[in-house]
């Protein structure tokens, strides 16, 4: 639902850092608990990248996954979403990662 | 345009304070919030954006330093706007050769690390506020549930209560919905300042919305500021407003999994209000179980059960406020 925002900050962010040139490519990191779906994006994307400099880039996405801390017994636990918990049965969980939601790198001509 | 919930660039927001009737309208493209100059970003590769393009390429295949469009050139300084123009792809420059990594950048494009955080503007925006919030000793709330779930009734019956037991710290309220000033009217009937944002067809609040809606509202030290954000479990969560701390409002006439069915939203609150519990007696909602779900997505979550129909339990939800004052002001002296 808020993809749209997000893309169109995408496309913002990178036309400022492209200062005129034709992007290309742009790299994007979302994770597995961002809230944010890739497919969402894609669709966004391509709409609020119209009549800008960003117009026609390729958008590729890493999806990293989920990771947390168990604060109970220390363990580490692979997140498939917010709902996971740790062997021992423990919610107390402290997410280390997959709530990324970054532009790593973009392709400029 | 987004086809899941209509949200799109199309439409501005609009900022109303009912009491002055002054409308502070953002021309938006997008939701960040801030106006974009259509001659900025909003462009294609062509005229005069063309010209940095080639001020780029050339000064990347001479290694030079440059910032902006001025880069420096056998020790003069000098802007590159105006020199090649027609030809972005291969500058011609008197007396500078191509070198192959200028004609590699122009063939296969130049790749730029960015590593930003998108959401880092709104983030930004969002530590403005809160900054500012604090130097006024305001203790703000982002009031957040799905349409209907009774925030704003709870807000009323909350004013008129503490009006009544003569809390020393006032209510301000801003109000979010995608159209009508109907919610802050019905705050402004409780006596209480309240100003409306309407986003258009925006399905939550963000920071620079909130930023301007402060600026109308120009709340008094020692307040109590309620931001109802747009009916809406979802977007929300992303977006954080500048607020001490997010208060979701689940109702007891919804299903009791809301927790698990929008993790996100029960995660990112510090309380979560079970209302409407006058109705119980006529529902299969089981509070326990509904508690247990909202725990098991966010162990440290406080739950009070509320009516903002009858009272029933709001005292509890006061007590809360006052804490949550008196916590803002330890940070504050810390």
């Amino acid at each position: 639902m808020h993809e749209l925002s997000i893309a169109n900050s995408i496309v913002e962010l990178c036309a400022e850092r492209a200062m005129g040139a034709r992007v290309l490519r742009v790299t994007l990191e979302i994770g597995r608990l961002s809230a944010v779906m890739p497919d969402a994006i894609r669709f966004c994307f391509d709409v609020c990248a119209k009549d800008t400099v960003v117009e026609g880039a390729t958008l590729e996405i890493v999806e990293t996954p989920g990771l947390a801390r168990c604060l109970d017994c220390g363990g580490s636990v692979d997140m498939t979403d917010l709902l996971e918990h740790c062997a021992c049965g423990s919610v107390n969980l402290e997410l280390l990662a997959g709530a990324e939601l970054k532009i790593k790198q973009m392709e400029v001509v | 345009m987004c086809t899941t919930c209509g949200c799109s660039t199309g439409a501005g927001t609009v900022i109303t304070d009912p009491e002055t009737g002054e409308r502070i309208e953002t021309p938006a493209e997008g939701d960040s919030g801030a106006a974009h100059n259509s001659g900025s970003w909003r462009q294609l590769a062509t005229g005069p954006a063309g010209a940095s393009v080639a001020a780029h390429l050339h000064a990347r295949a001479h290694r030079h330093a440059h910032e902006a469009r001025v880069h420096e050139h056998d020790g003069r300084v000098h802007s590159h706007e105006h020199h090649h123009a027609q030809t972005p792809a291969a500058p011609e420059h008197p007396g500078a050769a191509l070198s192959e990594a200028a004609i590699a950048a122009a063939t296969h494009g130049t790749t730029i690390a960015l590593e930003q955080d998108v959401l880092a503007k709104n983030q930004l925006l969002a530590e403005h506020n809160r900054g500012w919030l604090a130097s006024r000793h305001i203790t703000a709330l982002n009031l957040v549930s799905s349409p209907g779930a009774g925030k704003t009734t709870l807000l009323e019956r909350t004013i008129r209560d503490l009006q009544v037991l003569h809390s020393t710290r006032s209510i301000q309220v801003i109000e979010g919905d995608q159209a009508t000033l109907n919610d802050a009217e019905r705050i402004r009937a409780t006596g209480c300042r309240a100003v409306q944002i309407n986003t258009g067809t925006g399905c939550h609040l963000d920071a620079g919305m909130v930023s301007r809606a402060l600026a109308q509202l120009d709340p008094p030290s020692h307040a109590w500021l309620m931001i109802e954000n747009v009916g809406n479990l979802v977007c929300p969560a992303l977006f954080d407003l500048g607020e001490q701390a997010k208060v979701v409002i689940l109702s007891v006439t919804e299903g009791e999994d809301k927790p698990l069915k929008y993790p996100h939203m029960f995660r990112a609150s510090r309380l979560m209000l079970l209302n409407k519990i006058d109705l119980l007696p006529h529902l299969r909602f089981d509070v326990e179980r509904c508690v247990a779900y909202a725990r098991q997505v966010n162990p440290s979550i406080d739950v009070l059960q509320v009516s903002a129909e009858t009272g029933a339990g709001m005292k509890a939800w006061y007590a809360w406020l006052e804490a949550a004052a008196l916590a803002e002001v330890a940070e504050t002296v810390r």
